[in-house]
């Protein structure tokens, strides 16, 4: 299309913001020089030829491999010659390349190279990592299988050590056991990590890393004993060549088990591993990478109906006045502000677990991993309640968008279907949500015997004290100031202690009735994960809360503490009745916080386009016709139709083949 | 053989789930028959669904042609007729995988829009097939709010015909099925002009392809819109159009005629017309929205009991993931749900037959609450079983996330039920405004509908339940469904009142209760739905 200029109802908006975008944009960045930095890499991606293609909506699944196989190994070379090298940095310059996608080497450069640095011996360093960096080795991470995917000790592929070879021998001894899921595994790789069962001299010592060459050097064809190939299509990952991995009676050197750590001799003797609490570090970073990405495609979602609905105008709300836009419709307002607060809440929940992770992870290597399990638990948490609530925002998005929405021009199911594999992946949300539940019940009982527990449960500390006072929870309750930030974090965290002690109180209740406490916790499951969701969402009304203080433009501040009381006003009314039980909030008190919920939409509403703008995602980027930046959106919508697959030829061949016979016949 | 953990579970079984279908179904008759139609049809390899996830969306479509032709033969192999008992279920056991779906909109509409003559002249053609319909409602700019299509046909006494027109972008015609690619006519919905004086929306049968070579008529463009989420196998697509001129017969005249001289005369209540869009929604409710979340849970619940994972107990065999409690607390409400859906739609199946009855005898007394009531359960039935099956995928964990799974193509299809045949939040306010108008006649000790006497019943009572055996209690649960439906009905009532009376303008006072209508609207559904 032919440039145009931005669209009229845009431009208002825009000239209507009570603050500076850029201002917002900075402080999501992490500083003024961040974000030129990242400007200056996304410049560098998207004027660069060698990265354009066709829309991917309109090519096959196998189309889309390629294009982004070759753009990959395009990527690894120009990180190079560029010189890039801080993580974030690449991070960018992959997802500027893959436009927010997944890639078959995602795992070769997140997991097959990290894990060769953190569990690899000096000597298996030497081996493995300079043909990985050079790519003459892409490998991938083999963990979750058919049978087995969160539950790790149910993994079943064996590693058998054969002392007279000096060899492990690899099997897949069951179908369950066949390695299925793991990235870049059907097609790209010619190494995998696999994890498996070691067995020697006749024990099982439990799941341990092995590299395992899969493919031919130079013909890529499977090694004789393996079996790999491609899973099929799924809901979304086009792009990613998920695969499955058998192995029959293969046989790998001694050397090729990962031994950083627990190692075994040539003779067969284990050599137990140290700590296994240093495993931990990996997977909190890993959490805290998807809690980042919950906030970024939430806020993608954001910006495209809410651009969307700006644009959009359609009935009426004045008799005989123009039709509105229908983000002046209070039903539309109310699906989407509370998601747009709800990602910048993300962003700074996101935030805080990356610098709380640099700033430990300096102490493992000091040797002080005091703070670790705390972090790990409540990064359990976190990944499984802002993925759960991104998962359905960005759905409630789309479903804002109306039918056009439900076009893959809209580019919201695209950001759904990659998106949603979160919720299981890296840990299955339920499950997720129950490991942060163990800590918390953990936490609970050393209170109740009378020890301080610190950190973000501390407030469990205050609950023996409200004991001794029973009054003290229902004076709370007119003290709760609805337009006070701080004080509704002080409301979420007498909710957390109330939901923590009730499912802790079930629990002991099942247990004085049967004998297993697996039974027992079965049993309170699900008060179990609506505790844990209670502490997390104190966690991020208070993360919310303490970013505000560090906010020094005053038009900024002025907003984002609109959006921070939106965000906790609304989970309040998603809760009431949480609030209502534990006598926090009074019934009158509620149907104010409904009010000021309604209140508050009204206040937000100029800002709203200069609060996705401040998200700063480029259209190339953004992927979608309805969020364009400009608003252009029916003129392109009719160009995009235009080049779809079925629009090929005017006359499709169907007619010949199918209708003229049938039309002919009767 | 059966999976021994599958075959265990339907030992304990405390019922006959034959009986159980014959209920569903209702009747073993009617099992018999859905049986017989599900078993030709699968036991035909043309319409095998064995590759379709494999299948790129020209593939699927060009698979759906080859079926909706192949089943005009099979109908006629097996003395299956539109009228048959056994038509319903052909969809069903196809899984709506076929084209030419508009056809049958478009021949339904002339047959409820058009005169007898207009019915004499198309609707022999379009059964034969020798020409292929669509319905051009939806444009890029307009989807529910009918009155906002931009779509123009200006009549010309000189030459006796429709001029119809595209006047800009957002007036293109966008979404309608079967247009795409297979049309070759479209019932086109435009805003009429005579001598500058615009009447409003009216349908026009437009010729938009040849039915020689299939190309484009003079004037027309059209073409796919692209891929969407799902119906890969339909050709969704748009129509533009440049003064295509159609003769003054063509617009469709049971109830508005243009006569030659230009004279626009009204006939008959139009009435009957938005009954059938009102039934549209409750006809679409057991084969797009129940049967996917029934395929979900079944889906879900299998594998739930063939999935081990974990251990509950130490020393024992994993647990099967369905005695998780939260797996539980996951699946089976959503499983109650769809019996629970089904049952209300039986309801309602039959309430809307009771009103077609009525309104056929020329007694309009019902269709405020019919509309009412469609407008709402399609809402509130779609939104819940959508996330029921969104629900079940999440449920089965990662395995749930590929394509033979079979749920993301439930998902993706059900939840576009949500917009189609009107946006539910749309839908949800209709219904408030029939609940806010019924509440102000009973508060002013007026009769209203047999659906809404309730609100006439404010009771202020606590809920005397005890202990927790006593919410098992219809009564008890009921009524605690029942206060809410009211009081929230009245509480916004209050509110807008409040507004009004305090000098906000009656629209603004609305739009500042629309939340709050919308949850009225939801929860009075529920409630009669409990």
């Amino acid at each position: 299309a032919a440039a145009m200029s931005v669209n009229a109802d845009l431009r208002r908006e825009r000239a209507a913001a009570t603050f500076q975008p850029e201002l917002l944009t900075h402080i999501l960045d992490g500083g003024p020089e961040r974000t030129r930095r990242r400007k200056e890499i996304e410049a560098l991606v998207l004027n660069d030829p060698d990265f354009q293609h066709e829309d991917l909506n309109f090519l096959s699944r196998s189309q889309r491999y390629e294009q982004a196989i070759r753009k990959s190994s395009l990527m690894v070379m120009k990180l190079r010659e560029y010189g890039i090298a801080d993580p974030e940095e690449i991070y960018w310059f992959k997802s500027f390349v893959h436009r927010g996608r997944p890639e078959p080497l995602d795992l070769h450069l997140g997991m097959f190279l990290p894990t060769l640095l953190t569990q690899a011996t000096p000597e298996q360093q030497d081996r493995f990592f300079m043909p990985a960096w050079n790519l003459e080795i892409i490998g991938t991470y083999a963990q979750t299988e058919m049978g087995h995917g969160t539950h790790l000790r149910g993994l079943e592929t064996t590693a058998t050590y054969d002392p007279s070879t000096q060899e492990f021998i690899l099997n897949s001894p069951t179908v369950t056991s066949i390695k299925w899921w793991p990235g870049g595994l059907g097609k790209t790789s010619n190494h995998a990590i696999v994890l498996a069962q070691l067995y020697t001299q006749g024990e099982c010592k439990g799941l341990h890393a092995f590299i395992v060459p899969i493919r031919q050097l130079g013909t890529h064809e499977p090694l004789p004993g393996i079996t790999v190939g491609d899973i099929g299509p799924k809901f979304g990952y086009d792009e990613m060549d998920n695969g499955y991995l058998k192995m029959d009676n293969f046989r790998i050197p001694r050397e090729n088990m990962l031994m950083k750590y627990a190692q075994v001799e040539p003779d067969g003797t284990y050599v137990k591993p140290v700590s296994d609490k240093l495993t931990y570090g990996t997977m909190v970073f890993i959490r805290s990478l998807i809690v980042g990405d919950s906030a970024r495609s939430l806020s993608r979602a954001c910006t495209i109906a809410i651009r969307y609905s700006a644009v959009r105008h359609q009935s009426e709300l004045k008799p005989g006045e123009p039709e509105p836009q229908i983000l002046d419709y209070q039903t539309q307002q109310y699906k989407l502000f509370p998601l747009l607060a709800t990602a910048y809440a993300f962003h700074f929940v996101g935030a805080y677990i990356k610098d709380t992770y640099h700033r430990i992870s300096g102490d493992i290597s000091t040797g002080d991993l005091s703070e670790l399990p705390e972090l790990h638990a409540l990064t359990a948490g976190l990944k499984a309640f802002t993925s759960w609530t991104a998962n359905a925002g960005i759905e409630e998005c789309r479903m804002a968008c109306g039918g056009h929405g439900y076009s893959r021009c809209s580019g919201i199911p695209d950001i759904y279907v990659t998106f949603t594999p979160s919720c299981t992946y890296e840990g299955e949300n339920t499950v997720m949500m129950l490991q942060t539940a163990r800590f918390l019940m953990k936490s609970y009982s050393q209170v109740t015997s009378g020890q301080q527990v610190t950190g973000m449960v501390s407030y469990l500390n205050d609950l023996s004290r409200q004991r001794i006072q029973p009054q003290h929870v229902a004076a709370r309750a007119v003290t709760v100031r609805i337009n006070d930030p701080s004080s509704l974090v002080e409301a979420y965290k007498s909710r957390a202690a109330r939901l923590v002690e009730s499912a802790a109180k079930n629990l002991q209740a099942e247990l004085n009735h049967r004998k297993s406490k697996e039974d027992a916790w079965n049993r309170t499951s699900v008060d179990l994960v609506r505790a844990s969701e209670a502490h997390c969402h104190y966690v991020i009304v208070k993360l919310f809360t303490a970013k505000l203080a560090e906010v020094s433009d005053a038009a900024v501040h002025a907003v984002l503490t609109d959006l921070c009381l939106l965000y906790a006003l609304f989970g309040i009314t998603r809760n009431a009745g949480d609030f209502l039980q534990a006598g926090i909030l009074t019934s009158a008190q509620i149907t104010q916080v409904n009010q000021r919920v309604k209140e508050l939409l009204a206040v937000i509403r100029p800002n709203a386009v200069a609060l996705v703008d401040s998200f700063d995602f480029h259209d190339v980027h953004l992927g979608s016709v309805l969020g364009r930046y400009d608003g252009n959106v029916y003129e392109n919508m009719f160009e995009w139709a235009k080049k779809s697959p079925l629009n090929k030829t005017q006359v499709h061949e169907s007619f010949h083949k199918h209708l003229k016979p049938m039309q002919a016949k009767l | 053989s059966v999976n021994p953990d599958l075959a265990s579970e339907r030992q304990t079984a405390s019922f006959s789930v034959e009986k159980l279908t014959a209920l569903l179904d209702g009747g073993t008759e009617q099992t018999r028959i859905r049986r017989a139609v599900v078993e030709a049809i699968e036991s035909d390899p043309v319409f095998s669904r064995e590759n379709q996830y494999f299948q790129t969306q020209n593939e699927r479509y060009e698979a759906a042609v080859r079926k909706a032709v192949h089943l005009q033969k099979k109908m006629h192999e097996m003395g299956w007729t539109e009228n048959g008992p056994e038509y319903k279920y052909i969809y069903r056991a196809l899984s709506g995988d076929v084209a030419f779906l508009l056809h049958r909109v478009f021949m339904r509409s002339i047959s409820v829009l058009g005169s007898d003559k207009q019915i004499a002249q198309w609707i022999p053609l379009a059964t034969q097939h020798k020409l292929i319909g669509s319905y051009a409602q939806t444009e890029l700019g307009h989807g529910t709010y009918l009155q906002g299509l931009e779509t123009t046909a200006v009549f010309d006494t000189a030459t006796q015909e429709f001029i119809l027109n595209t006047p800009k972008i957002s007036a293109m015609k966008w979404w309608p099925g079967d247009m795409g690619r297979s049309a070759t006519h479209t019932v086109v919905f435009a805003q009429l002009y005579i001598h500058g004086k615009c009447y409003g929306i009216h349908p026009f049968i437009v010729q938009i392809r040849s039915l020689q070579d299939h190309s484009l008529c003079p004037g027309v463009i059209a073409g796919d819109i692209g891929p969407k989420m799902s119906f890969e196998h339909i050709d969704n697509g748009y129509l533009l159009l440049k003064n295509v001129r159609i003769p003054r017969e063509n617009m469709l005249s049971k109830f508005c005629e243009v006569r030659p001289d230009g004279t626009y005369v009204r006939q008959g209540s139009q009435k009957i017309n938005y009954f059938t869009m009102t039934t549209v929604r409750i006809s679409l409710i057991s084969d797009e929205v129940l049967t996917p979340l029934m395929k979900a849970c079944t889906i879900a619940i299998r594998y739930s009991v063939v999935r081990r994972q974990s251990k509950l107990k130490p020393g024992e065999q994993e647990a099967k993931i369905l005695d998780y409690q939260t797996q539980q607390e996951k699946l089976l409400p959503q499983l109650a749900a769809a019996y629970a859906f089904h049952f209300i739609n039986d309801y309602l199946q039959e309430l809307f037959n009771r009103g077609y009855r009525e309104i056929q005898r020329k007694n309009f007394d019902m269709l405020p609450e019919l509309h009412a009531l469609s407008s709402g359960f399609k809402a509130v039935i779609t939104q819940h079983c959508t996330a029921g099956v969104e629900i079940c995928l999440r449920a089965c964990g990662g395995h749930g996330y590929s394509l033979l799974s079979g749920l993301p193509s439930l998902y993706t299809k059900i939840l576009a039920s949500c917009i189609y045949e009107g946006e539910n939040t749309i839908l949800l306010l209709q219904t408030a405004r029939f609940l806010i108008k019924c509440f102000m006649a009973a508060d002013a000790g007026q009769p209203v509908p047999p659906s809404v006497t309730y609100l006439a019943a404010v009771k202020h009572g606590k809920c005397p339940a005890k202990n927790k055996l006593d919410f098992l209690s219809p009564d008890i649960y009921t009524e605690a469904y029942q206060h809410v439906a009211v009081r929230l009905t009245s509480s916004t009532a209050a509110k807008l009142q409040d507004l009004i009376q305090s000098g906000v303008k009656k629209h603004d006072a609305w739009n500042q209760c629309t939340v709050q209508l919308v949850q009225a609207a939801k929860v009075s559904k529920i409630y009669l739905l409990i």
